[in-house]
């Protein structure tokens, strides 16, 4: 166990001192030791970080003067969550309410009879200690949050963990929803997938607010674990108030003939950083990295991104898609590596934007870093305007140029949308991004 | 009954004057074409009645049921009854006939009412039988890969769905085969009657043999020059549009 003394630099801690941080220790039970070790050095960590400046490569376009952790209060109680009803079917149902579990509903009862955990972290850290212990961020945080990173580990309260065993495939999909409640609450939310060999899961991971007005800061992050031939399908939708600051990181391990489908969903945040890694280990293994953001009003969208083949006869395909409408602004920023012995490395990486407003920004920075020599590796980025000739062709069916445009960003989502094989998962988020054209919250 | 008036109208992209003075009448239950050579404005008539918005109209009027629609965006101008079959309709990748359609009725319906699903698609098959069409074919995104038949078509399914007061056709022969050609005729014919205005503009005699028009009227130069019955189009296929100009040349200026 490490303690120090040392002053802490002003300015970069916020409201998430020393005596914060133990206080918050105080309030979990009892932890396994390597777990509280962790959670220490990760304090320590943040603590001695700085936030991250205008000239740090990796905040690259980032509006870094907004990343501020002032005026924040570290997690609070939960109040009562703010929804009656939600969404497609599930087999199981975890609520937080700031990172504490608000409830937990099996819904479907073959589920633990089979071996599969859908349960909280803190329940985890006691009953499936090895896995959590091998699994929760355990990877480095690689892509420039080193920082935030560590105050989520430092400050994590609790989350979701889903565990699929050896070769049982859940057909219905895994739900959890993680609300930030109150102005100035700070939540950190995480989610921790485990597919074992053979197994198949979909976990829908939704992030919300009560209130679009409130400020607010959220830094999650979710862990993805698919062992030989396993498959995990991911979706996440960020929905946070309008008025947070949200940081969130995915790390997604790729074994043997695995493959793991993610789809990320950027609507909400006043600005909002997404770090993806996917790594991809064993021969076999494909990682599938979608993501679709609305971006409008002042909002900024900030992606980076890292595939990394570290053995042959690997795939990633990464396609990101953004509307951008208003004064809005997206930065994509991502590289693909290919380690040396990596051979037949199929990798794709493509960036597109759509502007609906002269005043939107988009900066992209598509990279790749090859090692080896027999590989193929497509990286591009586009941006295009909306075609005034198709909007003229909606509205002259009576289509109000508002209805007109959402049409057309659905018709240019529709290619990423047709990546989830799974029908109502489309509905739900169809649904979802309407919404944010709309006004109107939906929670899915 | 409904009315489309074009009254002295005055229309010019940029500062070249395209259409110099054209009045012409359209009632509903009448099928007026408009026949001319390349070139004489037949297209930018066409899309300035639909409210495109690079066209500028510089003087006289154009009314639907005796307002001014000029003051209205394209949209609002078809919500009053309006409808382009257009000449090249655009392809609208990732958006279904069915939910452009959809869209579409939906914006007819009063703010906060949402549209009866199924009483949509009930009324969206019962058109795509009028019209003959496969089911599978408003699954497909709009447009996109379509032949020159299937473009006109899908153009002729929203004329059906939205079931305008008024349809100015631009070119709808262009591009198609004569088999296509048959196919869309019997479209628009199916759609014919006392509640339809059309207005027609074609190149060709052909399409005129089987849409037959109550009216023909040959433009030339920006303005209508020489009204008469189907027989005028007869007239000029087997005597070409010299004779026209032939004619206007001899007139006193």
């Amino acid at each position: 166990m490490t303690t120090t003394t040392a002053p802490l630099p002003p300015g970069t801690v916020g409201a998430f001192t020393r005596a914060a941080f133990e206080a918050h220790l105080a309030s979990l039970p009892p932890l396994p030791e390597w777990w509280l070790a962790r959670k220490r050095a990760a304090f320590e960590h943040f603590a001695a970080l700085p936030l991250p400046v205008r000239n740090d490569e990796a905040w690259r376009f980032s509006n870094v003067s907004g990343l501020t952790l002032d005026g924040f209060a570290p997690p609070a109680t939960a109040r009562a969550v703010p929804f009656a009803s939600i969404g497609i079917r599930k087999a199981a149902r975890l609520i937080f309410a700031n990172g504490r579990l608000f409830s937990r509903e099996i819904l479907d009862s073959n589920l633990e009879r089979r071996g599969v955990v859908v349960d909280t972290i803190q329940n985890a850290l006691r009953e499936h200690g090895d896995l959590v212990r091998d699994h929760l961020l355990a990877q480095p945080a690689r892509l420039g949050s080193d920082k935030f990173s560590a105050l989520h580990q430092a400050f994590l309260v609790d989350g979701a963990f889903v565990y699929a065993p050896r070769g049982v495939e859940v057909e219905l999909p895994i739900g959890i929803f993680s609300f930030a409640l109150g102005d100035q609450a700070a939540t950190f939310p995480h989610t921790l997938v485990v597919a074992d060999e053979g197994a198949r899961v979909t976990v829908i991971d939704y992030f919300g607010s009560q209130d679009d007005t409130e400020r607010q800061l959220a830094i999650g992050a979710n862990d993805l674990y698919a062992g030989h031939g396993a498959r995990i399908t991911y979706v996440g939708k960020q929905d946070w108030s309008h008025q947070a600051l949200a940081l969130q990181s995915n790390s997604t391990v790729v074994r043997r003939d695995a493959c793991v489908q993610s789809l990320n969903v950027h609507l909400g945040a006043r600005q909002a950083r997404h770090e993806s890694h996917s790594q991809l280990q064993a021969p076999g293994a494909i990682s599938e990295m979608l993501s679709l953001t609305v971006a409008r009003g002042d909002q900024e969208f900030d992606q980076r991104t890292l595939q990394i083949h570290q053995a042959p006869h690997t795939r990633s395909d990464l396609l990101y898609k953004n509307a951008l409408l208003q004064r809005a602004r997206t930065i994509f920023s991502g590289l693909i590596v290919v380690d040396p012995d990596a051979q037949k490395t199929d990798a794709y990486q493509s960036n597109r934007n759509l502007m609906l407003s002269d005043e939107a920004e988009a900066n992209s920075l598509p990279g790749l870093e090859i090692q080896a020599n027999d590989v193929r590796c497509t990286h591009g980025a586009t941006t295009s305007r909306i075609d005034s000739e198709q909007e003229f062709y909606l509205q002259a069916r009576g289509i109000t140029k508002r209805a007109a445009d959402e049409l057309l960003t659905f018709g240019f989502f529709e290619e990423v949308l047709n990546r989830l094989s799974q029908d109502d998962l489309h509905t739900a988020l169809r649904t979802l991004i309407q919404s944010k054209f709309s006004g109107e919250k939906v929670i899915r | 009954m409904a009315s489309l008036v074009i009254h002295d109208l005055h229309v010019s992209i940029g500062d070249r004057p395209i259409i110099k003075n054209l009045s012409l009448t359209v009632n509903s239950g009448e099928v007026h074409a408009i026949m001319g050579p390349n070139g004489t404005g037949k297209s930018t008539l066409a899309k300035v009645i639909a409210g495109h918005p690079d066209y500028t109209v510089t003087g006289g009027d154009v009314l639907l049921d005796g307002r001014s629609v000029l003051e209205q965006e394209a949209d609002e101008r078809a919500r009053a009854g309006l409808f382009l079959a257009f000449q090249y309709p655009s392809e609208i990748p990732g958006v279904s006939i069915a939910n452009f359609l959809r869209a579409a009725v939906q914006a007819r319906l009063p703010e906060g009412e949402e549209i009866d699903a199924t009483a949509y698609y009930k009324r969206l098959y019962a058109k795509m039988d009028l019209l003959k069409i496969e089911r599978k074919f408003t699954s497909r995104a709009v447009n996109e890969g379509f032949s020159g038949g299937e473009k006109k078509r899908c153009e002729i399914l929203q004329m059906a769905m939205l079931e305008p007061k008024m349809a100015v056709m631009d070119e709808t022969d262009s591009g198609l085969d004569i088999d296509a050609l048959r196919i869309v005729s019997d479209g628009v014919n199916a759609l014919r009657g006392p509640g339809l205005g059309v207005l027609m503009i074609t190149h060709y005699q052909r399409l005129l043999n089987h849409i037959v028009p109550d009216f023909v009227h040959v433009m030339y130069d920006g303005r209508i020059v020489k009204s008469g019955d189907k027989s005028l189009a007869l007239d000029l296929e087997s005597r070409g549009y010299d004779w026209v100009k032939q004619e206007l040349a001899a007139l006193p200026a």
